[in-house]
């Protein structure tokens, strides 16, 4: 579309409206770090400012001290990692099978990807928490790992499999040719392709699990065990009522892992969906 | 997921029928099925099982902390959930806000793809921005929108005052402005996925097609209407649909907002079967109320899907 003529005022336009998107996005996000650094005085005066009149870190201290923050990071951590993980290594074969066989496996496969997107949690949570309750996995954050794998396993199916396809099977053929066996075929020729698909698989699904909410608040019962999103919900108190200065501290301090690996992936996971779409 | 049920639609069967050299039978079907087994086993104990489950569970009257066995009681609590009207208040909130925010959310989201599509200076900040929603915790979106509204420390009120728009209001606990509220919020959360599936279908569309029919004079409305939409539209049918499901069953932003108040006037579906699953332990109902929540809306999505693929074949 660059090469085609654009009048002078259809530009001026479209940056006008590029501008209105760019403040519509962010302006929440600048207001959160805002209210972050404000002491409590200015925030409960009548004419909040964008730029704290007298930057505090206060809220972060008294974040910290109200709740067990740095235990819940740990929490979320752990479960974070440990899901990304089994994900992708129970993810990566899977999706070598789907995008290189068309068998009937790999259309369910494809099916209980799609299907999965649509049912709602609660007709699942209910049955999946009589499960690990008969487990002895409620209150676990090993049951909430299990949980978080097999729910974040459609998205990197689908990112994986796109991901495989765009390895030459020629490739494999090549080296199955000179004689290599098939699993030196896939660890010495398929696996380095992929290297960078995988990582980016695992950032996608530590994400997904670091930000979570829903499981975690049903499957986590005691505070020494629950992830950060549950603990963040405890600064809103009985009534609505919150500290806005430690609760704003709070949420900045938990984006920040998400929005940095997100920089990161970002080009691969536009470009993994891209993979998917154009090789069908 | 979206982009690739859109391409299957549009170039699938193309592709089925030419795969030559692949699935050469018996040993590479057991080579397989050992790749497969290691998700197959957590995906069957943790997801298709207790699907399975929970709709047999619908049709009992299974309690949480209960002594007693659990019984069957055939289609008692759907014919309870018919005359709940509380439930179907609910159901109707939820659609009001499923579409309140899938609509707006798309036509945004298609505006901006537009915008990023172009050459235009600053793409790569608001690329970048765009995708802010997308990675931050539904919880922390939940808990900045509500910094946004708040009466007296938030923006909104504080820019309305500054314009001379009066004192504005409390935007959440309103009973005539909470459900706007918590759309917008919606809205806002969801743009990005939205966005980047669009732009990767505008980047799929033929690019010489659009300069030919600007040599034949068509203005860029109509070039959108005759070579853009036509190529985007598997994209765009397959995100709304996505989107509505999604947006229907979305729990954590409006829990965090409001918690469905004020007086249940943003209790979502999910929020009232969250409700009566477990602070009420009604395990049995609440599994009723998601069968029916996944039969209307699979109804309505089918009803939407083949109604836009008649009306292709129509034109």
């Amino acid at each position: 579309m660059s090469t085609l003529r654009t009048s002078r005022s259809a530009r001026v336009g479209q940056y006008l409206a590029l501008l209105a998107y760019l403040v519509f996005l962010a302006f929440p996000f600048l207001w959160l770090i805002s209210t972050a650094f404000k002491p409590a005085p200015e925030l409960g005066s009548l004419h909040p400012t964008w730029i704290p009149r007298d930057p505090t870190l206060a809220n972060f201290r008294q974040a910290f001290d109200e709740q067990p923050l740095l235990q819940a990071a740990g929490n979320s951590l752990l479960a974070a990692l440990s899901a990304a993980l089994i994900a992708v290594l129970i993810a990566t074969p899977m999706a070598y099978v789907m995008a290189r066989h068309r068998g009937r496996l790999s259309t369910a496969a494809t099916g209980w990807v799609v299907i999965s997107q649509a049912f709602p949690f609660v007709l699942v949570i209910i049955p999946l928490f009589l499960v690990l309750k008969n487990l002895h996995l409620i209150n676990s954050l090993f049951g909430l790992v299990m949980v978080y794998v097999v729910w974040s396993l459609p998205f990197a199916l689908w990112m994986l499999v796109g991901y495989v396809r765009a390895v030459p099977a020629e490739l494999e053929e090549a080296a199955a040719v000179d004689g290599a066996g098939r699993l030196r075929t896939l660890v010495s020729v398929t696996a380095p392709l992929l290297a960078p698909g995988i990582v980016a698989t695992a950032l996608f699904a530590f994400i997904t699990a670091w930000n979570e909410f829903f499981f975690a608040l049903v499957l986590l019962k005691t505070p020494e065990k629950q992830t950060l999103p549950v603990v963040l919900t405890h600064f809103l108190g009985a009534e609505g009522v919150a500290d806005l200065g430690p609760l704003a501290a709070a949420a900045f301090l938990a984006t920040i892992p998400s929005l940095v690996i997100f920089a990161i992936i970002q080009k691969r996971i536009t470009g993994g969906m891209l993979a998917g779409a154009v090789k069908s | 997921m979206s982009v690739e049920t859109a391409t299957k639609r549009s170039g699938g069967t193309a592709a089925a029928g030419e795969r030559p050299g692949h699935g050469r039978p018996a040993g590479r079907d057991h080579a397989a099925w050992f790749l497969v087994l290691p998700a197959l086993i957590p995906i069957l104990i943790l997801s298709v099982g207790p699907l399975l489950y929970g709709i047999l569970l619908a049709f009992t009257d299974a309690q949480s902390g209960r002594t007693q066995a659990t019984r069957w009681v055939g289609t008692l609590n759907f014919q309870d959930l018919l005359h709940d009207s509380l439930f179907w208040e609910s159901f109707r909130i939820g659609l009001l806000w499923a579409v309140g925010v899938t609509v707006p959310q798309f036509l945004l989201a298609l505006g901006l793809a537009l915008l990023l599509n172009q050459n235009l200076r600053f793409r790569w900040l608001a690329r970048a921005l765009a995708i802010i929603p997308w990675a931050m915790p539904e919880v922390v979106v939940g808990i900045m929108w509500r910094l946004v509204y708040n009466p007296d420390a938030g923006i909104l009120n504080e820019t309305l005052r500054d314009m001379g728009l009066g004192d504005g209001r409390d935007w959440l606990t309103g009973l005539a402005t909470a459900l706007p509220a918590v759309i917008l919020v919606g809205i806002w959360a969801g743009m990005p996925q939205t966005t980047v599936a669009l732009l990767a279908g505008l980047q799929n569309t033929p690019h010489e097609l659009h300069e030919a029919a600007a040599l034949d004079g068509a203005g860029a409305w109509r070039r959108f209407r005759t070579v853009t939409w036509p190529a985007l539209k598997p994209v765009a049918l397959a995100i709304t649909a996505l989107n509505f499901i999604w947006n229907f069953n979305s729990f954590a932003l409006v829990y965090v907002l409001t918690n469905g108040g004020p007086g249940g006037r943003t209790r979502l579906p999910m929020l009232f079967a969250y409700e009566e699953a477990f602070r009420y332990g009604q395990f049995g109902y609440a599994a009723a109320m998601g069968c029916v929540m996944v039969a209307v809306i699979s109804v309505l999505l089918a009803l939407y899907l083949v109604g836009r693929l008649k009306g292709d074949q129509d034109r």
